[in-house]
C-alpha cells in the first residue's frame, strides 16, 4: 500500500503524517492523528488541545456536514470507500472543497483502484491510499488520460465549455 | 444534429485508447476477468450467454447517414452481419471478439460515436421522442437538452457510481412518446406563465422488479438551471440512495421509501446551493449547441401530394403503409416517416447490415441524411416530401422494410431473451414472432388497431411488460419457460401499469390466450375505441372470465 499525491513532475509518494487510531487506542504523546467520526465528536476538545496535526475519517455513509464547523482546524479528512463501486464519498468530496471550503489535506482510503483515480482527483481528492504494488506507474498513466473535461469542480481544470468561450 | 468540436473528438479518443490499454492488458492475462469487469463495463461491453456484446450509444436516437454506414460496416466486418436497436435507442451488437473491441469504438470514434456510459452504474443514455424536430406539437427541439445533457453526465467524476444506473429521458411536447414517465428522471418541455421555456421533471420511473410511475417533483424549471436541477438530484439520490441490496438501489425505491415530500424538498434545498454556480449555461454555450439543431433547409412544398394520393388509389399496401406509418410533419408537404423493423418471422429490432446500407441510402436521397430511433425499436426517416412517399414506399419494400404495422399488434417490444440474454428466464423474441404470424392479415391487424404489445424474458423488464397493453412476462416455473399476462398498461402521457391477468401460461399457450384477449376486445369495443380504451372502460373482469372460464 502506498500514500500517493500528485505533482508537477507526477505521481509521488506522500509521507503519511498522521497515525490512524482505533476508537479505544490511547492517544500517543506526540505527533498527528487521524480518528473516527464518532472519536472526534466524544473527545473533540482533548484531541484539539493537543500540540499535533489532527485528522477525522468518515465512513461513506457518514456526511461531511458533521465536521463542516470544524474543518479550518482540521488538517486531514478522510473519506473511505468499503468497495470501489460505492461513490458516495465523491460527492462528500466536493462538498467539502467546493461548498465547505476546505483547503487541508483530503485522502481516500479503503478500495481505490487505479481506474478511478482521475474522478478522485477531479473531485477534490489530493492524497490517495492505493493498494496496488504498482500504485507510481497506474496513478501515472490514468491521471488526465482523457485530456478533455465537461465539468467544473475544485481541481481548477478548465472545462471543454470553459475552453470554447475562450476560443482556444 | 450535434456534431463533435475538437473537445467532443479528443475524449473520445483519448476513451479508446485508455480501453484499447486496458483490453490489452486483459488479453495478457496481466487483468483477470473480475478485475477486467468493472472496466470493461464502463465502455458497454457485456459478457452474455455466448458471446461478449458490446452495446453502442445513439444519443437521444439520432444519427445521420454516414453513422448508420458505419454501424453496418462493423457488423459485417466484426459481427455476423446485423445489429439490434434497443428500447433506448441504443444499438447493440451480439457477437464481437474481445480483442476487436478497441478497433470497434475506434471505428464508432470516426463518426462522432461511442460506447460510454451504455452501461454500469452511471447515467446512460438520454432518450428522447423520435419525432423531434419534425413533429408538429413540439415546443423546443429536445435533443438541444439531451446534448447538453450528454457533455454535462459523460465521465461526471461524481456520478460514475451510484447506487445503480440512471436513465434520463427528455420530451419537447406534452404528447409523450419517449416513455419519460418510466425513466429515472423524466423532463417534459413546458411553457412558463411569461411564455418562457422550461421543463417539468419527473422522478422515479421505472419498470424492473419493482414498476413506478414517475411523479412531478417540480412544474415549472426554467431551462437554463437544467443541469444545477440534475446534479441536485443526482446528489441526493448518490448520498441517500440504497447501497445494501441492487434490486432496491434504483432512485424509484429512494424517492418511494423516502416520501415524495422529503424527496422534493432536498433536492429543492441542495438546488437553492447550485443553482447560479457554474452549472448555469453560459448564453453562448446553448446557443452553439442549439445551432447545432437548426432544421433542414426544407422546400416551400405545397401540402398536397398528389402522387402518393393517386398510389393510395390504387394500391392496397402503400394505402396501408400511408396509413399506419406515416406522421404528419410540421413543415408543409413533409411527412415523417416510420421504417417498422418487425417484419414476419424476424425478431424484433434486428437490421442487417445491408438494410442498414440502404436506410443510410435512402436518408440521404429522402430525409436530409437523418435517420432516428425508437423507443419501440423501429427507424424513422424523419423529413421526406410527402409526394415523394411511393418512391420510397417501393425501395423500402425492395428492402425488406415496408412492413405497414407502425403502433399494431404486430409492432411489438420484445427483449433478447433466453435466446441471448444471461438474465432472462424464457424466451421472448418466438412468442413475439409467434403472435406476428398469427395476426399476420393485414386486414384483421388493422381491424384490430392500436394494440402495444410488450414482451420481458424476466422481471428486469427490459421488455417493457409493466406498461404493454398486453405485457408478457417470461418466468421459470420449476425448469419450464412460463408466462404472466398482463393488461392495461401505458407508457405515454396516461402512462399506467398494467394488471396481472391471472396463472401464466406455457409458451404454447401465449398466443392462443393472446387470440383470445383481442376477441373479447373486438366484442366490448364500442365504436373505433382502442383496446386500451375499452380496457379502461370495462377492467379486467371479462378478460379474466373471457380466458379462464366463469369461475
Amino acid at each position: 500500500m502506498a500514500l500517493l499525491e500528485m505533482t508537477e513532475e507526477g505521481a509521488a509518494l506522500l509521507e503519511d503524517r498522521f497515525e490512524r487510531l482505533a476508537d479505544d487506542d490511547a492517544l500517543p504523546q506526540s505527533g498527528g492523528v487521524m480518528v473516527s467520526l464518532a472519536r472526534f465528536e466524544s473527545e473533540k476538545d482533548s484531541l484539539f488541545a493537543r500540540d499535533a496535526e489532527l485528522g477525522v475519517w468518515l465512513q461513506s455513509s457518514e456526511s461531511p456536514v458533521a465536521i463542516a464547523g470544524d474543518l479550518d482546524r482540521l488538517a486531514l479528512v478522510a473519506l473511505d470507500f468499503p468497495v470501489f463501486a460505492d461513490g458516495r464519498a465523491y460527492s462528500s468530496a466536493r462538498l467539502l472543497r467546493e461548498r465547505y471550503g476546505f483547503k487541508g489535506e483530503l485522502r481516500a482510503i479503503g478500495d481505490v483502484l487505479c481506474e478511478q483515480l482521475d474522478f478522485m482527483l477531479r473531485s477534490g481528492f489530493d492524497s490517495l491510499e492505493v493498494q496496488s504494488p504498482n500504485a507510481i506507474e497506474e496513478l501515472n498513466r490514468v491521471v488526465r488520460e482523457v485530456r478533455v473535461v465537461y465539468q467544473r469542480t475544485a481541481d481548477g481544470r478548465a472545462t471543454a465549455i470553459d475552453r470554447r468561450m475562450a476560443g482556444e | 444534429m450535434y456534431h463533435y468540436d475538437e473537445y467532443d473528438h479528443a475524449l473520445v479518443q483519448d476513451r479508446v485508447k485508455q480501453f484499447r490499454r486496458q483490453v490489452e492488458r486483459r488479453m495478457s492475462g496481466e487483468l483477470t476477468e473480475e478485475q477486467f469487469r468493472p472496466l470493461r463495463l464502463m465502455n458497454g461491453l457485456y459478457l452474455q450467454l455466448h458471446a461478449y456484446m458490446l452495446r453502442v450509444a445513439i444519443p437521444y436516437g439520432t444519427l445521420d447517414s454516414r453513422q448508420m454506414r458505419k454501424l453496418a460496416y462493423i457488423a459485417r466486418r466484426y459481427d455476423k452481419g446485423y445489429g439490434h436497436f434497443t428500447t433506448r435507442q441504443n444499438l447493440q451488437y451480439n457477437w464481437p471478439k474481445l480483442e476487436e473491441t478497441p478497433d470497434i469504438l475506434s471505428e464508432l470514434a470516426e463518426v462522432e460515436m461511442h460506447a460510454i456510459q451504455t452501461s454500469g452504474n452511471c447515467i446512460r443514455n438520454t432518450t428522447s421522442d423520435q419525432y423531434a424536430g419534425a413533429a408538429a406539437d413540439e415546443i423546443e427541439d429536445p435533443r438541444i437538452w439531451c446534448e447538453i445533457v450528454r457533455q454535462w453526465s459523460t465521465l461526471h467524476p461524481e456520478f460514475s457510481f451510484l447506487p445503480r444506473k440512471f436513465k434520463i429521458a427528455i420530451t419537447g411536447c406534452e404528447n409523450d412518446r419517449a416513455a419519460v414517465k418510466v425513466h429515472d428522471i423524466g423532463l417534459i418541455m413546458k411553457r412558463g406563465e411569461a411564455g418562457e421555456i422550461g421543463f417539468e421533471v419527473l422522478v422515479g420511473g421505472g419498470l424492473g422488479r419493482t414498476p413506478f410511475i414517475g411523479k412531478s417533483i417540480r412544474s415549472f424549471l426554467p431551462k437554463e438551471h437544467l443541469l444545477s436541477y440534475l446534479e441536485a438530484i443526482l446528489r441526493t439520490y448518490n448520498q441517500i440512495g440504497r447501497r445494501d441490496n441492487k434490486y432496491k438501489a434504483r432512485i424509484k425505491v429512494t424517492f418511494h421509501e423516502t416520501g415524495a415530500e422529503e424527496f422534493t424538498r432536498l433536492v429543492e434545498e441542495e438546488w437553492a446551493l447550485l443553482k447560479d454556480s457554474a452549472l448555469k449555461l453560459p448564453k453562448e454555450e446553448m446557443d452553439r449547441i442549439a445551432a447545432h439543431f437548426e432544421p433542414p433547409a426544407f422546400r416551400v412544398l405545397d401540402a398536397a401530394a398528389p402522387e402518393s394520393e393517386a398510389r393510395k388509389a390504387s394500391d392496397k399496401g402503400f394505402a396501408s403503409w400511408l396509413r399506419n406509418n406515416i406522421v404528419s410533419h410540421r413543415a408543409s408537404g413533409y411527412s415523417i416517416a416510420n421504417i417498422s423493423l418487425k417484419p414476419l418471422g424476424l425478431p424484433p429490432g434486428d437490421v442487417t447490415s445491408d438494410q442498414m446500407d440502404l436506410i443510410a441510402d435512402l436518408a440521404d436521397e429522402f430525409s436530409f441524411a437523418e435517420i432516428r430511433v425508437t423507443h419501440t425499436q423501429n427507424l424513422v426517416l424523419p423529413h421526406v416530401e410527402s409526394n415523394r412517399l411511393p418512391e420510397l414506399y417501393d425501395r423500402l419494400v425492395e428492402g425488406g422494410l415496408g412492413t405497414a404495422n407502425i403502433g399494431l399488434l404486430s409492432d411489438s417490444i420484445c427483449c433478447p431473451g433466453l435466446d441471448f440474454c444471461t438474465l432472462a428466464n424464457a424466451r421472448s423474441i418466438p412468442i413475439a414472432t409467434q403472435i406476428a404470424e398469427r395476426f399476420a392479415d393485414q386486414d384483421r391487424l388493422e381491424a384490430v388497431g392500436e394494440m402495444q404489445i410488450k414482451i420481458s424474458g424476466c422481471i428486469n423488464a427490459c421488455g417493457h411488460h409493466h406498461v404493454g397493453h398486453i405485457g408478457i412476462l417470461g418466468v421459470d416455473r420449476k425448469g419450464e419457460e412460463h408466462y404472466q399476462i398482463q393488461l392495461g398498461g401505458s407508457a405515454t402521457e396516461d402512462a399506467a401499469l398494467g394488471k396481472i391477468l391471472g396463472r401464466g401460461f406455457k409458451a404454447d399457450e401465449v398466443v392462443d390466450v393472446v387470440e383470445k384477449i383481442v376477441d373479447i376486445y373486438l366484442g366490448l369495443r364500442e365504436g373505433d375505441e382502442r383496446f386500451i380504451d375499452t380496457f379502461r372502460r370495462v377492467g379486467l373482469g371479462p378478460f379474466k372470465e373471457g380466458v379462464y372460464g366463469a369461475s
